[in-house]
């Protein structure tokens, strides 16, 4: 039986490359007497894109929902600066992997960011500097002029960049990703890939994304993390691939890469790479 | 106690169906009530609560009926109790439970308003609460225009201080718990100041069409609204077109206030209905 050292608690000795980093550390999650989710280690550093994929089941939207506090959880998160000292909760962005919203209601893109940014009633007055604020988030995520669109008229693209500028408002510590363009056709999954890659350049925070879309995991992701309950595999997306467990998860796609790329060495010890 | 009303009215508006002190009255109590249903059925037409808020006036009418078995006298407060338990145990049942929140408001509303209906008819003395179902509008007094006054501010207040949370709410609790909100509470409080609305005006616009005047305006005023603003602005415009117009009218033939109010505004929804493609994209 293999010794799983992918999932050891992580150690970064020294100050992480001088990176921010967040520690996932130890997570357990349990319904009753299944365990959902059993001692997940993870370590993420900012401007870092990290994937999580695995088959479904695996816990993958688990682990999401335990790290916004969502789901009753064991173990701790951490956040911790460029210099390793701890900074406290980090904020949390998250991009949800559908809004499953009434699509008559009489709400604008505006309103829905309004509501989010501040308490000022919405339903009574639309002031200019929150107006701009808008705007400016809007434009982040290339999708400016939607800002007085009904949200039942959006695309599901639109939507889900309108979503993404939410999670952008204030900048936070991490950004979690929930398989973010299901529903969405393949020239706006590289879009969209495209643009949460360049964030990470701008702004110097964590990106984690929950995906199944392995092409662009593999394209654009840092670090790639296979969980089935626990981390059963952590590298770089070439790494993770290549491995002999990947491959029996995940079939032709990754024998197809084999051919492609040469197999680079799997780290077997000393757990976490920082 | 409204004399200033009164006055401004003679001057102001000095028509042959105004001239009766209790029209004056009436027309204060709509200008106070109808824009009150028009801002709250905005979210409750949003959060598809139209069944919820229907099970609030059953209740209301059984908190009416063990209220009266209590005391003698009117038991406003003893109904506002109940009524705010009544929304409370639902919310909270309908969030712990599964079963579908159809089921458990069928539930709650078809035992409240059995029970309301046994006491009320027990010993044949139902006659005297038939005016409950139906409502009394030119009934109302100066005291109890008042009363609508405050809880009129009191939603006001709520709408001030909580409206965006609540928006969030209504277009996807898990985004809005995601952001912090705590959705029971706010949606516990929403339910209770529903609640107390629907009580307070129960016994002038009856339990059989207290839903229609908070849902048809906010309805109709979807039809045109691109925006929150929007909606509330002509949620509240229709209600108030409706109830002055429906006020009106049944002066003039003689019929029951607050079904005439609500058939106008049915007319307003099919208006808006048939508009509505010009303004939606």
């Amino acid at each position: 039986m293999k010794k799983n050292n992918h999932n050891k608690h992580p150690h970064c000795d020294g100050n992480c490359r001088g990176l921010c980093c967040t520690i996932i550390e130890n997570f357990s999650v349990a319904f009753g007497k299944k365990r959902i989710l059993d001692n997940v280690n993870i370590h993420v550093h900012c401007g870092e894109l990290t994937a999580i994929i695995g088959a479904n089941g695996t816990g993958k939207t688990t682990l999401l929902k335990a790290i916004l506090g969502e789901v009753k959880h064991s173990g701790k998160l951490k956040y911790l600066d460029a210099k390793g000292v701890r900074r406290g909760y980090p904020l949390i962005g998250y991009v949800p992997q559908y809004l499953n919203f009434d699509p008559s209601t009489p709400t604008s893109v505006f309103d829905l960011f309004m509501a989010c940014m501040t308490n000022v009633p919405t339903w009574l007055v639309s002031p200019h500097d929150i107006r701009q604020r808008v705007s400016r988030s809007l434009e982040l995520v290339k999708v400016g002029d939607l800002i007085n669109r009904r949200l039942g008229t959006l695309s599901g693209g639109e939507l889900q960049r309108v979503l993404l500028a939410l999670a952008l408002d204030p900048i936070p510590d991490i950004l979690l990703l929930d398989e973010p363009v299901s529903g969405i056709d393949h020239k706006g999954l590289a879009l969209f890939y495209e643009l949460v890659s360049d964030l990470r350049e701008i702004y110097d925070f964590s990106i984690i994304i929950v995906s199944h879309d392995l092409s662009m995991v593999e394209k654009y992701a840092d670090r790639v993390i296979l969980l089935d309950g626990t981390v059963v595999l952590n590298g770089t997306p070439n790494e993770v691939f290549n491995h002999d467990l990947s491959r029996r998860a995940f079939g032709t796609f990754i024998s197809k890469q084999k051919s492609e790329a040469r197999p680079a060495p799997v780290h077997e010890e000393g757990g976490i790479i920082c | 106690m409204l004399e200033w009303w009164y006055r401004l009215l003679d001057i102001l508006l000095p028509l042959p169906w105004l001239d009766h002190i209790f029209m004056k009255n009436a027309l204060l109590a709509v200008l106070l009530a109808t824009p009150l249903f028009g801002i709250l059925g905005t979210m409750v037409v949003n959060n598809r609560m139209a069944f919820f808020s229907d099970s609030l006036g059953h209740g209301a009418f059984t908190g009416i009926a063990i209220g009266t078995l209590m005391g003698g006298i009117k038991p406003l407060t003893a109904t506002i109790i109940f009524s705010i338990l009544f929304a409370g145990t639902i919310t909270i049942i309908k969030n712990r439970s599964s079963a579908s929140t159809d089921t458990i408001i069928g539930v709650f509303s078809s035992t409240a308003i059995a029970l309301g209906l046994v006491i009320m008819s027990h010993g044949g003395g139902f006659n005297k609460f038939s005016g409950y179902l139906v409502g009394d509008l030119l009934s109302i007094t100066p005291y109890e225009i008042k009363l609508l006054f405050i809880v009129f501010l009191g939603v006001l207040l709520l709408w001030l201080l909580s409206f965006n949370k609540l928006l969030l709410i209504s277009i996807n609790p898990s985004l809005a718990a995601s952001r912090g909100i705590n959705t029971l509470l706010i949606e516990s409080i929403f339910s209770a100041a529903l609640a107390v609305v629907v009580t307070v005006t129960i016994q002038w616009v009856g339990l059989l069409i207290i839903n229609s005047l908070l849902v048809l305006p906010a309805a109709a005023a979807r039809n045109v609204s691109l925006n929150v603003r929007q909606y509330h602005l002509f949620s509240g415009l229709i209600a108030i077109v409706s109830g002055v117009t429906g006020l009106t009218l049944s002066y003039y033939w003689n019929t029951v206030t607050g079904a005439t109010i609500v058939l106008v505004s049915a007319a307003l929804f099919i208006t808006t209905y048939i508009i509505r493609n010009r303004f939606l994209d």
